[in-house]
């Protein structure tokens, strides 16, 4: 008769749907063949039809795998993304990574240690492997992601905008020996005024993406923070000068579209567009006449940055195991020769612009070796850093102020440094 | 219901010698009907609002490194590290202003609409179907277009430009992208407080303002002494909503600025977003949460008692 009674019989259902609950975020061992899943940041159906072959073609000789399946997420939350589904329990077995959360995740322990896979599979030559490529993505002298793609920035031109509007291509710059970033950007400037398009857009910069202002500032011999990550160098007198320069060129001659200003080069709104060669597939056929160039030379003369991300299994996969095999396969030096044409290999035998030509139909052979293999061989990582997310958003906030016409760039500088310099000696 | 149940029970046997009474007394089957009636919302209120709450609480007082799959208790330096934050104030400030922004246009702004379309003038259906239709729109499809709108060569300013106002670079301006922030806000949400507005002045009795014009009471005054009063259990209604909505702002902040520029639009509900999704702080980022939860409970609280210095009917 005691209410305490109903509610006991409550209380224990509760208590049962919440054991449930609790059981159905846990992992179990599968039996049976496994499901693979893989994120990825690209949905472009080209690389995901290109990855879909290659895994049909390996489930054909393994068994025990049912299903490989490529995950897309977008591009600007990616790595937000994936440690959302790692904090869930909803880890994929192979995920994608970029470098600039490479610190972290091979850092953290989250990745299975690939040395061993890799050197065993058959005919997989793990010597060939450029040992420049690897460094990110080692920790210990364990190897936690395969670099999976060092895809170097070069300047893609809309040949078409920049004749119209009665100027020089890069590639004429380049054969007289003018290829600098003065010469750039006025002719962006020049670009802009004449036909009202955009002149040059540093791709997935946007005012918020700094980081991607590296392809620019490494010609004045910047950098973001010193190579042992330890002191701030945005107060530098090089990222001083890289910085007013940029900033001129924002808000004086308009080279560069202004902040909240959106100009898609591929959709043909800018005259050029620093990006990596793996955008090459945004560019349809029939569209306007261009070229790819590599970087203008800084006042440092030339240089070249690349940009990374490895793929990496995921150790607490059910199928850590089976995932790491897949890897192998995807990255053997067949598969990999496949997907150099969009993803540049780290197999120095593959760096050539024979090979690169075959699988790149796009590009011509100059501009693959210009591009592509000399970037490569000389070019700067994009920054890097543990916990990097949070430096980033600092340095993002930071930089904000900058955005402004009157800015005081020195100013705004020191004040980035202020903010970062206490999470840098962390 | 419960009499056929009493027939076919044990008791229906006759009775029972002594004090063995059966279990199913009609009592205990009322009671357990009204439990199994109340189970489903119970059930559903303990999954996804106790259950998280709780372990919100849990998590606060951890380091859980997600990357890492470690998970290491803390006690309370979590808390402690809430007064060392350099962000905390910064925010909190953000917070609070645009708190008080949406409250006071969403509410202003919907009281003068509801007021206007309780005259009796033509064309008040279609403006009431006007600013009740973003009610209805999805959040962030609304916030997207509005991005749109803001761009520095978008459509507010390809407006102002005809009118030769050169408008600013709205939400990259510290000042102009919160005020863009609450604007989008209030139109989003600002039917809906005039709905429930409207439904309230047109429960007010009609023959209080006819006496108070015999009185020669002004229009101004009616609407201070009659409206306001007779209204006042609504407008603690929508107040309420909208403190505590405002407080929970995250959408709108993650499509349109990113918490900037600098951290002038970082208001705690995208903080803590970042601290846990982004910075993998999610012990830290459940010890904000919890911040949050205090501020919501403690401006609710006093919402609800200071009710009686102003509400009608509550004194």
């Amino acid at each position: 008769m005691k209410p305490g009674k109903g509610l006991a019989v409550v209380a224990a259902a509760l208590a049962g749907v919440l054991a449930l609950s609790a059981c159905g975020g846990g992992e179990a061992k599968e039996e049976g063949p496994a499901s693979l899943r893989m994120t990825v940041w690209s949905a472009n159906e080209a690389h995901l039809k290109l990855f879909n072959e290659i895994a049909d073609e390996y489930r054909k000789s393994h068994k025990d795998v049912a299903e490989i399946k490529f995950d897309p997420l977008p591009f600007e939350n990616y790595t937000t993304t994936l440690t959302t589904q790692i904090a869930g329990g909803n880890a994929p077995d192979l995920a994608w990574v970029f470098e600039n959360s490479a610190p972290d995740f091979v850092a953290s322990g989250a990745l299975l240690p690939l040395d061993d896979t890799l050197k065993k599979a058959d005919g997989y030559q793990y010597d060939d492997l450029s040992p420049a490529t690897l460094k990110l993505w080692q920790n210990g002298g364990k190897l936690y992601a395969y670099p999976f793609s060092t895809s170097p920035f070069g300047v893609f031109v809309n040949t078409d905008l920049l004749k119209k509007a009665g100027q020089k291509t890069p590639a004429e710059l380049i054969s007289a020996g003018q290829w600098t970033w003065d010469n750039a950007l006025a002719a962006a400037g020049a670009t802009q005024q004449a036909t009202g398009k955009a002149g040059l857009v540093i791709r997935d910069f946007d005012y918020k993406g700094w980081d991607n202002l590296s392809t620019f500032w490494t010609g004045w011999g910047a950098q973001a923070w010193s190579e042992d990550g330890k002191t701030c160098g945005f107060a530098s007198p090089e990222m001083v000068d890289a910085m007013t320069t940029l900033h001129k060129a924002i808000f004086t001659t308009k080279a560069l579209p202004g902040p909240g200003t959106t100009a898609d080069f591929f959709a043909g709104d800018a005259a050029m567009t620093v990006t990596q060669i793996s955008r090459a597939s945004l560019l349809k056929d029939g569209g306007f006449g261009w070229d790819l160039v590599p970087l203008p030379a800084g006042p440092k003369g030339p240089y070249a940055v690349v940009g990374q991300a490895g793929i990496g299994v995921m150790k607490k996969s059910p199928h850590a195991k089976q995932a790491a095999d897949f890897l192998a396969f995807l990255t053997n030096p067949t598969n990999s020769a496949k997907l150099a044409q969009f993803f540049p290999p780290p197999r120095q035998s593959q760096l050539t612009a024979e090979t690169l030509a075959k699988t790149n139909p796009k590009l011509k052979p100059e501009q693959l070796q210009k591009v592509v293999i000399d970037g490569i061989t000389n070019g700067v990582v994009k920054p890097s850093h543990a916990g990097q997310a949070e430096l980033s958003q600092q340095v993002r906030a930071g930089l904000d102020p900058l955005w402004k016409p009157d800015a005081d760039v020195k100013a705004v500088l020191d004040g980035v440094c202020a903010k970062i310099q206490p999470l840098l000696a962390k | 219901m419960t009499q056929t149940d009493t027939r076919v029970g044990p008791a229906a046997a006759g009775p029972a010698p002594g004090p063995a009474r059966p279990f199913w007394t009609s009592r205990r089957r009322d009671q357990l009907t009204g439990y199994l009636f109340v189970a489903p919302q119970l059930l559903g209120s303990a999954v996804f609002v106790i259950l998280p709450l709780v372990l919100v609480v849990w998590y606060s007082l951890h380091e859980w490194n997600v990357l890492a799959g470690t998970f290491d208790f803390v006690g309370t330096d979590n808390y402690a590290a809430l007064a060392d934050d350099p962000n905390l104030g910064a925010v909190l400030r953000a917070t609070g202003l645009f708190s008080v922004g949406l409250v006071v246009l969403n509410l202003g702004l919907a009281l003068l609409l509801a007021v206007l379309l309780n005259q009796k003038l033509r064309g008040t259906i279609l403006f009431r179907t006007l600013f009740f239709s973003p009610v209805v729109v999805s959040l962030v499809a609304w916030t997207i277009v509005w991005g749109f709108l803001l761009q520095d060569n978008g459509g507010i300013n390809g407006l102002l430009d005809t009118l030769g106002v050169d408008g600013p670079n709205w939400l990259r301006g510290e000042g102009t992208a919160m005020l863009s922030v609450i604007v989008v806000q209030v139109f989003k949400n600002v039917g809906l407080n005039m709905v429930l507005f409207l439904a309230a002045l047109q429960g007010v009795p009609a023959e209080l303002y006819e006496a108070a014009e015999v009185d020669g009471a002004s229009r101004m005054r009616q609407f201070w002494r009659i409206t306001v009063p007779l209204i006042s259990p609504t407008i603690l209604l929508t107040s309420i909503i909208t403190v505590v909505g405002s407080l929970q702002v995250f959408a709108q902040i993650a499509v349109l600025t990113q918490g900037g520029p600098g951290t002038s639009t970082t208001v705690l509900v995208y903080y803590l977003y970042q601290q846990a999704f982004q910075f993998h702080h999610f012990g830290y980022g459940a010890t904000l949460s919890i911040v949050l939860f205090a501020i919501v409970l403690a401006l609710t609280v006093l919402q609800w008692q200071m009710r009686k210095r102003w509400v009608f009917h509550e004194s």
